[in-house]
């Protein structure tokens, strides 16, 4: 029997593609790899997956009457973990050819499930970890560096609360943001780091970092102290980006 | 802005204000429709942790720490000789918009010490509220406190500005508060808890005939009492909480533990450890009669006043009834499942969706997390592996305890129970 690597272009669209050309051509034994990660052997047939947004949509359409699930593949791959193509290839055919979405004794099934929490997790945080600098234009600036790609799970969120003022999330370690203009939400490619945007803030931007310090060390109970908890809610991986960690 | 001001007052105000426990952020629904700032229609969030591991949500302070009352668990207290601040209702609202746009917080929670009068101080609570809503269109999330002895009507408005309010019952006994707060009727904190559950249940009632009622309370109310302060069993503060969640349809009680302040001879002396871990067992049995269908004389009643310090309230009721297991995960009901110690909630739902399509192994559960080391003991599956022995809770119970790392373990002595 021979096996298969279709390699993908690295989009959602892409793997999507690929899920339907198994389909299509009833492959099995089947890897999907992406294109920067594909190392040729001996053993496999080899065939580049040409993005294809009628085919993707199929895919897509089929996975309907399984939101959640569904749901779940989408934030899988925003997760960038080595072997995602793995799981999501083989939980999508045990789910469309069972309809079981939430058989979690199916181990794909529920290591998709497991992800999608960690995601999800990562996703929260963000919201929470996100710290905005007023710049001298008033534009409300922020850089993170998520563990997983979640920058576009997030967008909906800030654009609701924040109608009324312009912002930009940067996610460094992607190299890539969101800017939002009063209007839309924009996806742009700057090049963003702590001392650039330390030269463009606002005059009064250093005593709002101060009074929230101040606030941190405040409210804070001397005798109850308990750094273990605290770490475990405020992991140190996100203190370069927090400013009562890291004040101005 | 006199900065340097502002900041001294934050620090005073803030510090003032932390004792209060309560953070939730959440339970709102209200959505930013006319493009102003903020959205409290999802989740809560949690923006920081102190250093003692609580959540940082709301910017939390007091209008001002001065007071005319002498409750003697109270940090702002007349008679304690400590720095008075007080903000101008301006300056919160400056202070609440520019941390809230820069993602520190969620929003508001303010409180107060009361000067002159109940009503007089209850007015600039809701005069800050008003200015927030109505001139910042702000639609983050706004906590206020109600002061006890407060008139009705000004209960009334503070509801249509406010997400949540909230009282303190502090004292869990109407005794012991005559012991700390001579000064203070209890009828004087039942009377806004009141006003604010048939105003809610107006609203609700309301909203079905004219939709556009104006929302009061969204997120409904709440209160605290101390543990540990007066000499309290956990009975009483459960039947209590449990008093107040039916009879004021309160969405949350909150326990904190009583951190010495004072030197005062009714009290617990300064540099007594504050009861974390009893806490803790009162959140979780709490938690319990919530979300897991548990009855609260199950939990406490004469024969057993007062919590396991050692293990959680399931577990301890768990082997005080060792007669209804072991239960049969793949036909147990929902109810019964999540009696077994050591499955929470989501994996009890877990459960219930896999075993549609097969017969659930010690495989799948352990894949499913639910904590091994102690719900092995309660209950089989689909494997011939289980506990065959009889083995007594005692028995159970010194097993757990030495398979398990307990972040308290250093509160409690084991040693001393096993010769017992």
């Amino acid at each position: 029997m021979t096996a298969y690597k279709l390699k993908y272009d690295g989009t959602f669209e892409g793997l999507l593609t690929a899920i339907f050309t198994v389909y299509d051509e009833r492959l099995s034994s089947v890897t999907i790899i992406e294109e920067r990660f594909f190392e040729a052997d001996f053993f496999s047939e080899v065939a580049t997956i040409f993005t294809d947004e009628n085919k993707a949509s199929r895919v897509w359409e089929g996975l309907k009457q399984f939101q959640q699930f569904r749901t779940s593949v989408y934030r899988t791959f925003l997760s960038e973990l080595p072997d995602k193509e793995v799981y999501i290839l083989d939980a999508v055919q045990y789910v469309l050819k069972t309809k079981n979405d939430k058989d979690y004794g199916h181990p794909s099934v529920l290591k998709l499930s497991q992800i999608t929490k960690q995601i999800g997790r990562e996703k929260h945080r963000m919201e929470a970890f996100v710290r905005f600098k007023r710049t001298k234009d008033d534009i409300y600036a922020a850089i993170i560096e998520p563990d997983f790609n979640v920058l576009p799970l997030i967008v909906k969120h800030f654009k609701n609360r924040y109608a009324d003022q312009q912002f930009i999330i940067y996610d460094r370690m992607r190299s890539y943001g969101i800017f939002y203009d009063l209007k839309a939400i924009q996806f742009i490619a700057l090049d963003l780091d702590d001392a650039v945007l330390k030269d463009a803030l606002h005059e009064e931007e250093v005593q709002y970092d101060k009074m929230w310090q101040d606030y941190f060390i405040a409210t804070g109970i001397k005798s109850r102290i308990n750094k273990k908890l605290h770490l475990r809610h405020v992991p140190k991986r996100y203190w370069k980006y927090l400013n009562e960690k890291n004040p101005l | 802005m006199n900065f340097e001001r502002i900041r001294e007052k934050l620090n005073i105000l803030a510090d003032a204000a932390k004792y209060d426990v309560s953070c939730s952020s959440s339970g709102s629904k209200r959505k930013n429709t006319s493009k102003g700032l903020g959205d409290s229609s999802g989740m809560g969030i949690c923006h920081s942790y102190t250093e003692d591991g609580r959540c940082i949500s709301l910017l939390k302070i007091l209008l001002t720490n001065h007071c005319i009352f002498d409750c003697a668990y109270c940090v702002s207290r007349k008679s304690n000789d400590i720095k008075r601040a007080g903000f101008k209702i301006q300056e919160v609202v400056d202070l609440t918009i520019n941390f809230y746009r820069r993602n520190y917080i969620e929003g508001l929670f303010l409180s107060s010490g009361i000067f002159s009068s109940p009503d007089y101080t209850m007015e600039r609570l809701i005069a800050v509220a008003k200015k927030l809503r109505l001139e910042e269109s702000f639609n983050g999330y706004i906590h206020l406190k109600s002061i006890p002895g407060c008139s009705d009507e000004l209960m009334r408005e503070a509801g249509l500005y406010a997400d949540r309010l909230s009282i303190n019952i502090e004292i869990p006994t109407v005794s012991g508060l005559k012991l700390l707060a001579p000064e203070k009727d209890h009828k004087d904190f039942i009377k806004p808890m009141e006003k604010v559950k048939n105003e809610i249940i107006q609203y609700q009632a309301d909203k079905k005939l004219i939709k556009n009622t104006p929302v009061y309370a969204p997120a409904g109310q709440s209160t605290q009492m101390i543990v540990g302060a007066t000499g309290e069993s956990d009975k009483d503060i459960m039947y209590s909480a449990v008093h107040y969640y039916s009879t004021y349809k309160m969405k949350r009680v909150y326990y904190s533990g009583y951190v010495p302040v004072l030197q005062d001879e009714r009290l617990p002396a300064l540099g007594t450890e504050v009861p974390m871990l009893r806490e803790n067992r009162l959140y979780q049995t709490d938690w319990l009669l919530r979300f897991y269908g548990f009855d609260v004389r199950e939990i406490l009643n004469n024969q057993h006043p007062n919590l396991d310090v050692d293990i959680d309230p399931k577990l301890s009721w768990a082997l005080r009834n060792m007669h209804l297991f072991p239960v049969d995960v793949n036909k147990a009901d929902k109810r019964m499942l999540a009696r077994i110690p050591g499955l929470g909630m989501h994996s009890v739902s877990k459960i219930l969706n896999a075993r549609k399509y097969r017969k659930l192994n010690w495989e799948n559960l352990k894949a499913i997390g639910i904590a091994m080391n102690r719900a092995k003991y309660f209950m089989v599956c689909d494997s011939n592996q289980w506990e065959r022995k009889d083995l007594e809770p005692s028995q159970i119970k010194s097993m757990i305890l030495q398979s398990s790392q307990s972040k308290y373990q250093k509160m409690y002595n084991n040693q001393l129970r096993l010769f017992n």
